[in-house]
Parts: structure tokens; sequence; C-alpha cells
């Protein structure tokens, strides 16, 4: 069976209605998972559960998995009781990105996606939340080609793999807003300053090397994440899913890119020059080769 | 409150347990744990040393074995907590969940602690590794305002141990990935955070200088400027055109002004950062931490932080400079 495509959550920070907008289009595309929701600051509120479940609804009635995403730093009270929302909301499977997530639905033995931002790196972890009815995990994108197939190839039956392939890699989060720092204002009062940047900030060094990406309490790569050219080797090992992660414009090119591709509709020279102008400061693959992150092997 | 300091060495652990340590804590010499640097940490040989000369003293010693083990070395992580039980340790502080599971099976006397690797920064996560690992710690990620810690005390099922002093990780612990990133070695899989193998110091001329961490400028100093170990997170970078530390100073954390909040809310322990300084460094720090503690506990009220005691601890600071962090809000 051919590996399904996914599109992570948004994480950055968009209107309500480029929200709408997005998803709209997102349905008549070739994902077969989107997943939904805040996934950074709780600040950030564009859209409540109840407008996310539609959305969910409508996608899932034009035939896509819905799965709702969560926070991955969790600190106030607030945040606890939102997220309890989001695992008790009763209609969609939920991705836990924190253990707190982990917790509140393997307490009530809901079934649960594990993302990226936890750490599976062997496979007692794996076992152990698969036995607290973890039925996905996303590996951890450090992670290189040769840990992934052997976690895969022994992992637990009945759970799935997903692999992060397309986008600026998500490389930390902390309690300081770099989006508040960058505009000089204190995070309480922040003015929702990451509005304005729908594809977060470029970070340079000072011999302008284009390096992170600042999207709030969150660092990314500025380079994305490409492996499309690494397409057969994923099916090879037998991941079952690969994420694709949105960007402000041409996600929709970038996905209907990786479903030709998946169908071998095209070679990988062509996909190497098919996904440069998505490419804002070139692609990476360093991790999945097992080196560093920023190197680019194909 | 206990006062738990760091120990690269035999050196280092004598040092702390001297000058007033309740409990020292160490890692073996190898990608297990956090401070996977050469000529640090001890041997199977030697952990028997420690063990002993910590306990005469009535003093306790923990092993951290707090790196992410994957596939193919598992077993040097699962040999490391056999050893440190077998060595007769009174806590290994862990961060990996398989690892957790199979310490809590393997030797079920032996007691857990969560490390600050286990990014655990609410009571439901740590609900998880009480309940299913029975943790008997959890040493929290510095992201928490002091807020924050205190609703946390209160929900809790473990005691807590807080960072006091030392080197300052901006990020979640445990969640950082910005060294391996540029050098392919990050804390999660190596131990350690821009390894020395990859940090390149380079003269400029007129006496200017620069860093670089596997190729990339971390910072450009003018002459005479001090030079700081290129960690990604305290570099100097540009961001629309604005140059300077983007994400944060050099600087140490420093929360002896927090200690009575602290023994209010019931913090069970204060941990000073910095395996890989010297003894004399060590020396110094517990020796300020255990005056303070004690000075602390005798009368939280009229308690006051002696200029003398941040002086010095400024004198051992990254940068020369401390902060309260994220404990105090406006700092986020």
């Amino acid at each position: 069976m051919a590996v399904k495509i996914s599109l992570g959550p948004v994480l950055y920070f968009w209107s309500a209605d480029k929200l709408r907008e997005f998803y709209r289009e997102i349905a008549g595309s070739s994902v077969d998972i989107v997943y939904l929701g805040e996934t950074i600051c709780s600040k950030r509120r564009s859209l409540t559960l109840a407008e996310w479940i539609e959305i969910g609804e409508e996608l899932q009635s034009a035939g896509k998995e819905v799965v709702l995403s969560t926070l991955a730093l969790l600190e106030a009270e607030s945040e606890l009781k939102s997220l309890k929302r989001i695992c008790n909301n009763g209609k969609f499977m939920v991705e836990a990105n924190d253990m707190a997530a982990v917790q509140i639905l393997s307490s009530q033995s809901i079934p649960f996606v594990v993302g990226h931002s936890i750490n599976l790196y062997n496979q007692r972890t794996i076992s152990v939340l698969a036995k607290h009815s973890m039925r996905r995990w996303v590996a951890p994108v450090e992670l290189s080609k040769y840990t992934i197939k052997e976690l895969h190839q022994s992992k637990p039956e009945g759970v799935e793999s997903e692999l992060f392939v397309w986008g600026r890699i998500p490389l930390s989060y902390a309690a300081r807003c770099y989006t508040a720092r960058h505009y000089d204002l204190p995070k309480d009062e922040c003015q929702y300053k990451c509005i304005e940047d729908p594809d977060g900030i470029l970070l340079e060094t000072k011999e302008n090397e284009e390096f992170l990406t600042i999207n709030g309490i969150q660092t990314q790569s500025a380079q994305s994440c490409n492996l499309l050219p690494h397409l057969e080797d994923i099916a090879d090992i037998g991941i079952d899913i690969v994420r694709i992660s949105p960007q402000s414009s041409a996600t929709l090119s970038i996905i209907e890119l990786f479903n030709r591709a998946r169908s071998n509709q095209i070679s990988i020279d062509e996909r190497i020059v098919a996904a440069k102008p998505f490419l804002h400061y070139g692609g990476v693959d360093g991790y999945w080769m097992g080196k560093a992150g920023m190197k680019r092997e194909i | 409150m206990e006062l738990v300091c760091p120990a690269g060495n035999l050196p280092s652990l004598k040092a702390a347990v001297d000058n007033g340590a309740d409990a020292v804590y160490m890692g073996f010499k190898d990608d297990t744990n956090a401070r996977h640097f050469a000529g640090l940490n001890f041997t199977e040989k030697n952990i028997g040393q420690a063990v002993e000369y910590v306990h005469q003293k009535g003093a306790r010693i923990f092993t951290a074995i707090n790196t992410f083990p994957q596939p193919e070395g598992w077993r040097r992580w699962t040999d490391a907590v056999d050893r440190a039980a077998e060595a007769g340790v009174d806590a290994v502080i862990l961060a990996d969940i398989g690892l957790l599971d199979y310490a809590a099976e393997r030797w079920p006397d032996l007691h857990l602690h969560l490390s600050v690797q286990g990014s655990a920064t609410n009571y439901e996560s740590l609900k998880f590794m009480y309940e299913n690992f029975g943790i008997r710690r959890a040493v929290i990620p510095r992201v928490l305002s002091a807020p924050q810690v205190r609703h946390l005390t209160e929900q809790t099922p473990v005691p807590l141990e807080l960072f006091g002093f030392g080197s300052l990780c901006v990020m979640v612990e445990g969640r950082c990935l910005l060294s391996s990133y540029v050098t392919g070695r990050s804390p999660n899989t190596y131990g350690a955070c821009s390894p020395a193998s990859h940090v390149e110091w380079v003269d400029l001329e007129n006496g200017k200088m620069e860093t670089r961490l596997g190729g990339l400028l971390v910072d450009r100093y003018e002459a005479g400027e001090n030079a700081g170990y290129p960690t990604i997170c305290k570099g100097r970078f540009e961001v629309q055109g604005k140059q300077g530390y983007a994400i944060e100073e050099p600087t140490s954390l420093n929360t002896l002004e927090l200690l009575p909040e602290m023994m209010d809310m019931g913090i069970a322990a204060i941990k000073i950062e910095g395996r890989q300084r010297s003894p004399a460094y060590v020396a110094q720090v517990t020796q300020i931490w255990r005056s303070a503690i004690d000075a602390c506990a005798k009368d939280p009220q009229t308690f006051q932080v002696k200029d003398e005691w941040n002086r010095e601890l400024g004198k051992v600071a990254e940068g020369a400079q401390t902060t309260l962090g994220a404990y105090h809000r406006s700092w986020q």
C-alpha cells in the first residue's frame, strides 16, 4: 500500500480567515490525514475548540482522517484545562505533544498519537506507550533512518509510524517568546505580533547565513526538511505516513508533489527541481542521513 | 531542603561533600549522561570509591543516566543503571521512558528521580511518571515562573528539585535540538550541547575573534571583548537587520533571593549546575549555598542575600552575570 500523506498542524499564528480558507483548499487536496489545532502558544486563539472541530468535520466529510493536535509546552493550569477538553472531545483522535496529554488520554484508555516533541528513541519506550493506548508515533526529528528503520520494524502490532518529511524543522521550545523579544515587548503584552509573520521570522548569523526561524516560544530551522527525494527509501522501510508541515504559501503544490512521487510519477531528479521553488532557504536531509540536521546529502 | 551539587570527578565530589552538600550527582564516562565531556565522569572502578566517600560523610549520591538511548546503544544504558544500582547509589536520575521502565522492573528498590531532561513542566506529566515508574522526585525544567512552581508543588505527586545556580538552559531541557542541527550531536543523543570537537576559536586581525560551531558563526568579538563558549542559544545573530543576543545572553541562573519562597513552597532540593566545572567552583558555590540555606532555614522571615554571596557567585557565572531566568515573569 502506498504511503499515506498527512498535513501537520499549522505551527504559525494565522488569522481565523486564513485558517478557514487554507483548510477549504486542503479538503480538495490529496492528503489523507489532517492534524488541526494550536501546538505552540496558548495565547494564539484564532479559533475556539468548537470551531476547530467544525473544520475537522468538514475535512472528515471530504474523506480526510482528522486528528486534534495539542500544545507541546504546558505550564499553566488554564493550559491543562484546555488540554483536557481537547483530549475528551469524543470525536477525533488526539496527538499528544507532551506527557500531560499522554497521561490524560492513557488514564482513560483513549487511543492517541504521540507527536515528535515527545522523546521516543527506543523500542522499550514505544512498547510502554503502546501498552498505554498509543496507536501511532511520529519519529523525533533528530533520529536517523537507521534508528527509525529499527524502531519501525520492531514496533508492536497496531502501531503506525509517521515521519516528518517536509517543512521547517521544530528544534526547541522555551518559556521565553523570541518573537516578543525581537519586538522588545514583554511576553505578557506581546500584542500578538507573531500574526505578522505567517512563516515565522528568519534569524541569520552575523555573516548572513540563514540559520533559524523564530516562531514565538519555538525555534525552527530556516531551511526546510525535504525528504521528497528519499520517498522510496521511506516506503521500503514501511513507514506508514509522511508528514508535511504547512507553510503560508504553496502547501497544496507540495502535497501534490508528494502525491505524484508516491505513485512513482516523477523521478528523483525531477523532484529535486520541482521542490526548489518551495524551499525558501534550501532543503536539508541531514537528520535522516544520520548527520547534522542542516546538512544536505541529496 | 537538600543541597544537590555537581561531581564531575572525585576531587569535585569531595569538594562538594566537604563543603556542605547534602547530596552529589555524577555520571559515567560515556554518552549515557548529559555531561559527556572529555576527562570527566566516573568509571566502574572509581564509582565504588565515590559511593564510599559520600556515605562515610553522611551524604547521598545520585547517578545521572539522563540521555536517550537508541536501539544500538540500549545495552550501554541498561548496564549503566545496573552498575549504579550495584554500586549502591542512593538514586538514579533518568529521563527516558524505556529506561525508567527497565529500572523500575529490574531494580524495584532503587530510587528513581526524573531528570530535567524528562521535560516535565506540569503535574499531569509527573503523574504519568509516578504512576508508571514510581519516581520519588522530579527535577523541573527552567521554564516555569515562581507562581507556576508554587502551583506545581500543590498538585505534584512527588517532591520537586529545582535548579538554583549555574549555566542556564533557555530551552525546555530534553527538547532542544539546536546542537544536533548544527553538529549532529545533541544532549538527547550524545550527552553534550555544542560538543568541543565542533568548536573553533578563530583569531582575526586587530585583536578581533570569532567563535564557530560546526563551521557556523556563533559570534564575532571586538578586540577586548570576552568571548564566550559558542553555545547556540547564547550567540549573537541578526534578525530583520537587528543584531544582538536574539535568544539569550551568556548568563547564569542564580535564585538565592528566591530561597525563602522556595522553602515555603516545600521544594525538596536545590540543584547546582556544573559537573564540567573545576573542584574550586564546586567548593565555592557549595559553600555559599550551604550558608544561604542554613541561614534561610533558621529564619526565613529575616533572610537576606549577602552581597558577598552574589559577588562571589557572579565571578564564577557564565558571562559574569546572573539572572532569575523564567522564575521571574518579565524575563520570559
